[in-house]
């Protein structure tokens, strides 16, 4: 006894399994990094784009512990000597005013979802 | 037995920390009292198996042939291509531990070769040395080692500690038999002569006589009917079982152990007495033969085929006699072997078409369970007949007995006989105890000489083997008040007395059938003053 | 010692893929052209040892049997642990794959004064074995985030559920936490336990070491040094769309992961880890225990196998059994001549 359907069944299972972002992908358009909507009313962030990239969901926590907590409402910012306020519907959101066009683009695209939003309203959202 | 040391400073010496050196650096020192004697040529030439010879093991030259390394590499070779299992087995452990100390010979000596997976080890570091790519390459650093005289020196002695009892396997996560890996590597042992003598003797006399015993025909027959004297005395009514008998019903294998040594004996008499009543009561037509009168197989020890040879004595002579079915005695790897090789080896090649699905005649149960190998357990055979009704049990006679229940490894782990002995023995005593969890059905533990290890050179090794079931035995002895020990294998009755003397003296072995020939009551038989062994009954008013 | 060996190597491993996509600038072939590899060594190596196994054939029926037989029709049978049927098998091997039931049943051995042992149950290497598969079967999963566009509502949903607990930001996996302390506690069994550092090889030491780095690094780049994930994902999907890029910006902390992981990888149908496909053919689990039921073919033959009839028995023994009157088939005087 061999069973060799049943082994070419489960070996067809494998690698139907172990390739499937292979062949999940195929036919589908090339992915492209997602197009950001840049603010039309500044020309910098709070801190550099590398940083804001990699750092603001950290930023936004302390953020929010520090003024929740700490009371400190200001941020200094650490490359262009000025100072924010620190909120997110005042701040951030003041230059990136459009959450779909902006926040969930890169969230959406790695399956990020963060809380901000079980409390915070979006300010555009409301409008619509 | 005189260099076994006492119970308590055996038990002290167990030393479960292994040695600082890796383990291939540990040389293997072969100890007087753990290693049976070298196969008598004679029995290795009768049976016409490869490279017969004599030689010691305590010698440094074994008298190897020229290229012995070249003769196991191809029969590595070859069962890596025959056995799936093995050579999964060689491939995915993954060395968790999990099975290190479920092995009793573990268990009982420390040594951690005796660890199932170094067992396995052995042979595997090898395969992975002589047949792997990465093994072949780097060597040690990729666990691999190459084949030297001492590397068989060490698969000898280790193969020949393992008792093929399965118990390691019920834990392994992927289901590794040390088992099985014990087979193969006692087959490759077996290409190049490097037998032991007792299994090699009995396999040759198994051959040629038809049981281990070597027990001819003629004396087959005197010793059945010394029991027949036996149980005429004891009871009043002679027995008269028919030999060879063509055209019987049933043909009636059990292993001759049961015909030769006490207490196996007892058991004898049980089928005996068991039969006449069945013949009497409802015209039971049983032969026994003296051609097929071994249900063990020590062949399954040797090799797979020397396994099929021996075995194949039983469809021959069911063929022969034109018995419809077969029943089989209370025996440990004769039912592995009936109950997972023998359709397998031998059914296409010696099964009667004239046999038929087991149908016990009394009650009309259909053994649907044996439809393909026509071989039904004697113990499922009585407890379908207690189930009907079918016979007059007097537990009394049993009322000195505390029987406690052993499950044999084979029966346990390779075919799953748990509750039909129970059903048996709760219907013929009246005190049944069974031992811990852990310690019964399939994580039993072996009897400590399974597997043609029950020689009397390696009484050290058997009784190391034989202390997790003697302890558990000890519990319940002590806890409860057990003193007997209830199994249905032939090689248990023959070793776990001797490791009850040594380890709990108070505790007697017997078979299942002992119990239910002295319950059995035939109509009209005189009133009986002792068992089968010949001890007082206890008196029934008291 | 040995564990020494694998920490180094390990080192050296990760060593290798800073020097290489780091300072001399390789981040193709560490980004792209080493993972595809492994990739194709991990599917076409896999498959070839399972087809390897495959050939070697299954002559017997030896299942261990683990529970009672099916026999008498008043008599309970454990249709899972001593199957008779396929469904029965079925669940056997789910049970087996999915919860490692054999594991499950692990003891522990101790010896006690008065020549008594005692044991008792041990289930930590169940719970850690059970923990460290599941760990990282999540992990693999969630990682497909990185390679579907739009991401399925399921991975999406499993990765919420893995920080559920929304601790920090990013959030904390509860999966991170529970594969490295189980891996943690599955090394520390193998230096602390005597039995098991003594037959644990270099080869069992390796691959968790490559799993812990391989583990530490993706952590390090979510938690601390982080790098900028969309340029990742921009790598990863290129990588399954065979449209390669190599974005700017990457941490070097990134390549060190995606090459531990390709290591892994290729490393993986070469060893031990291939017990992922072995369970799945192992003939001690995977077969009907019903063998007195349904013959079990082998599909091989022994050769040349010499059998003593009964002819060449009666002829040796003839006279002996006429002189106790046993049946014979020919009679003596003939036989004698």
């Amino acid at each position: 006894m061999y069973d060799k359907s049943k082994i070419f069944a489960g070996l067809a299972v494998f690698v139907v399994v172990m390739t499937y972002p292979f062949w999940n992908n195929i036919g589908s358009a090339a992915y492209v990094r997602p197009e950001l909507e840049k603010p039309k009313n500044s020309q910098a962030c709070v801190e550099n784009v590398e940083l804001m990239r990699t750092e603001h969901m950290s930023m936004l926590n302390e953020w929010r512990d520090e003024v929740v907590r700490d009371g400190v409402h200001e941020y200094h910012s650490k490359t262009s000597n000025q100072v924010f306020q620190k909120s997110l519907t005042k701040t951030c959101m003041k230059c990136h005013e459009n959450k779909d066009k902006f926040c969930d683009k890169c969230h959406n695209t790695v399956a990020v979802d963060p809380y901000c939003w079980d409390c915070h309203v979006d300010p555009k959202g409301v409008q619509k | 037995m005189s260099d076994l040391p006492r119970p308590e400073a055996l038990f002290a010496n167990i030393d479960y920390t292994p040695p600082k050196a890796d383990w291939m650096d540990v040389p293997t020192v072969i100890k007087p009292g753990r290693y049976c004697y070298a196969a008598n040529p004679d029995s290795v030439n009768y049976v016409g198996l490869p490279h017969a010879h004599k030689w010691n093991p305590l010698d440094d030259d074994w008298g190897l042939p020229e290229n012995w390394q070249e003769i196991i590499f191809n029969g590595l070779r070859e069962r890596l291509h025959k056995f799936r299992s093995f050579k999964i087995f060689m491939d995915i452990c993954v060395r968790c531990g999990a099975c290190a100390d479920k092995c009793h010979f573990f268990i009982g000596s420390g040594d951690p070769k005796n660890m199932p997976v170094l067992r396995a080890e052995l042979l595997r570091s090898v395969y992975r040395g002589e047949f792997t790519t990465f093994g072949k390459i780097l060597g040690r650093f990729a666990g691999g080692r190459k084949l030297t005289a001492d590397v068989l020196k060490e698969w000898w002695y280790y193969f020949f500690q393992c008792s093929e009892c399965r118990r390691c396997s019920v834990f392994c996560p992927y289901g590794i038999d040390t088992a099985e890996i014990t087979i193969i590597g006692r087959e490759l042992l077996n290409l190049i002569g490097l037998n032991i003598d007792w299994i090699a003797t009995p396999v040759a006399n198994c051959y040629r006589t038809g049981n281990h015993l070597g027990i001819q025909p003629h004396a087959f027959f005197d010793m059945i009917d010394f029991f027949c004297d036996d149980i005429e005395d004891i009871t009043g009514i002679r027995p008269e079982p028919s030999f060879n008998k063509k055209g019987a019903d049933i043909l009636f294998i059990t292993p001759s152990g049961d015909v030769f040594a006490d207490p196996g004996t007892y058991t004898c008499m049980g089928y005996l007495i068991l039969f006449e009543y069945l013949k009497r009561e409802y015209g039971l037509d049983v032969t026994w033969s003296t051609y097929a009168s071994e249900g063990g197989n020590f062949g399954f020890f040797t090799s797979h085929e020397t396994m099929k040879r021996l075995n194949s004595k039983m469809y021959m002579e069911a063929k022969r006699l034109g018995a419809k079915w077969i029943l089989g005695g209370e025996c440990g790897h004769m039912w592995r072997v009936i109950h997972q090789y023998m359709d397998t080896l031998n059914g296409p090649d010696f099964q009667g078409s004239h046999m038929e699905t087991p149908v016990n005649p009394i009650t009309g149960t259909v053994f649907k369970n044996a439809a393909g190998t026509k071989m039904v357990h004697i113990a499922e055979f009585t407890a379908d007949l207690i189930k009907h009704g079918k016979l007059n049990l007097n537990k009394k006679r049993n009322a000195n007995i505390h029987l406690t229940w052993h499950d044999s490894c084979n029966p346990a782990r390779g075919m799953g006989l748990l509750e039909e002995p129970r059903y048996v023995a709760r219907n013929v005593v009246e005190k049944f105890t069974d031992m811990p969890e852990g310690t019964i059905r399939e994580q039993t533990f072996c009897c400590g000489g399974g597997a043609g290890l029950n020689a009397g050179e390696n009484d050290e090794l058997r009784m190391m083997g034989g202390l997790p079931r003697a302890n558990a035995v000890k519990y319940v002895h002590e806890k409860y008040g057990v003193n007997m020990l209830g199994c249905v294998c032939a090689i248990d009755r023959a070793v776990l007395p001797n490791s009850m003397e040594y380890w709990v003296p108070e505790v007697d072995v017997c078979g299942l059938h002992e119990l239910v020939g002295n319950a059995l009551v035939f109509p009209g038989e005189k009133e009986r003053e002792t068992d089968l062994r010949g001890e007082d009954l206890p008196g029934e008013d008291e | 010692m040995k564990a020494l060996y694998s920490l180094f190597l390990v080192f050296a491993l990760a060593a290798f893929a800073l020097l290489g996509a780091g300072t001399l600038g390789m981040e193709k072939a560490f980004g792209l052209y080493i993972p595809f590899l492994a990739v194709a060594v991990f599917v076409v190596g896999f498959c070839l040892r399972v087809v390897d196994w495959g050939k070697s054939a299954v002559p017997f029926c030896i299942p261990t049997t683990c529970g009672q037989q099916e026999s008498l029709p008043w008599i309970k049978q454990n249709k899972i642990e001593n199957p008779s049927t396929t469904c029965g098998v079925v669940i056997r091997m789910l049970l087996e794959i999915l919860t490692f039931r054999s594991l499950f049943r692990n003891t522990k051995v101790d010896l006690h004064a008065g020549t008594r042992v005692a044991y008792s149950s041990s289930k930590w290497l169940w719970l850690g074995a059970l923990a460290f598969h599941y760990a990282f079967l999540i992990t693999v999963v969630r990682h497909l985030r990185f390679f579907t566009e739009p991401v399925p509502g399921l991975i999406a949903t499993l990765d919420a559920m893995d920080s559920l607990l929304q601790i920090g930001a990013p959030t904390l996996y509860l999966s991170n936490l529970i594969f490295v302390a189980a891996l943690l506690y599955l090394f520390l069994r193998r230096v602390v336990v005597p039995q098991v550092r003594y037959i644990s090889q270099v080869q069992d030491y390796f691959p968790l070491f490559l799993i812990l780095g391989i583990a530490f690094s993706g952590i390090f780049m979510r938690y601390f040094a982080k790098v900028d994930i969309i340029s990742v994902k921009q790598l990863t999907m290129g990588l399954v769309t065979f449209s390669w890029v190599i974005p700017d910006g990457i941490g070097a902390m990134f390549y060190v992961h995606i090459f531990l992981v390709s290591v892994l990888l290729a490393y993986f149908p070469l060893s031990k880890l291939m017990h992922m496909g072995g369970v799945f053919l192992s003939p001690t689990r995977n077969m009907n225990c019903a063998s007195r039921k349904y013959r079990h073919v082998n599909p091989w033959k022994f050769e040349n196998v010499h059998y003593h009839t009964y002819e060449e028995y009666e002829d040796e023994f003839r006279e002996k059994m006429v002189e106790k009157g046993l049946p014979v088939d020919k009679p003596l005087a003939e036989g004698a001549e």
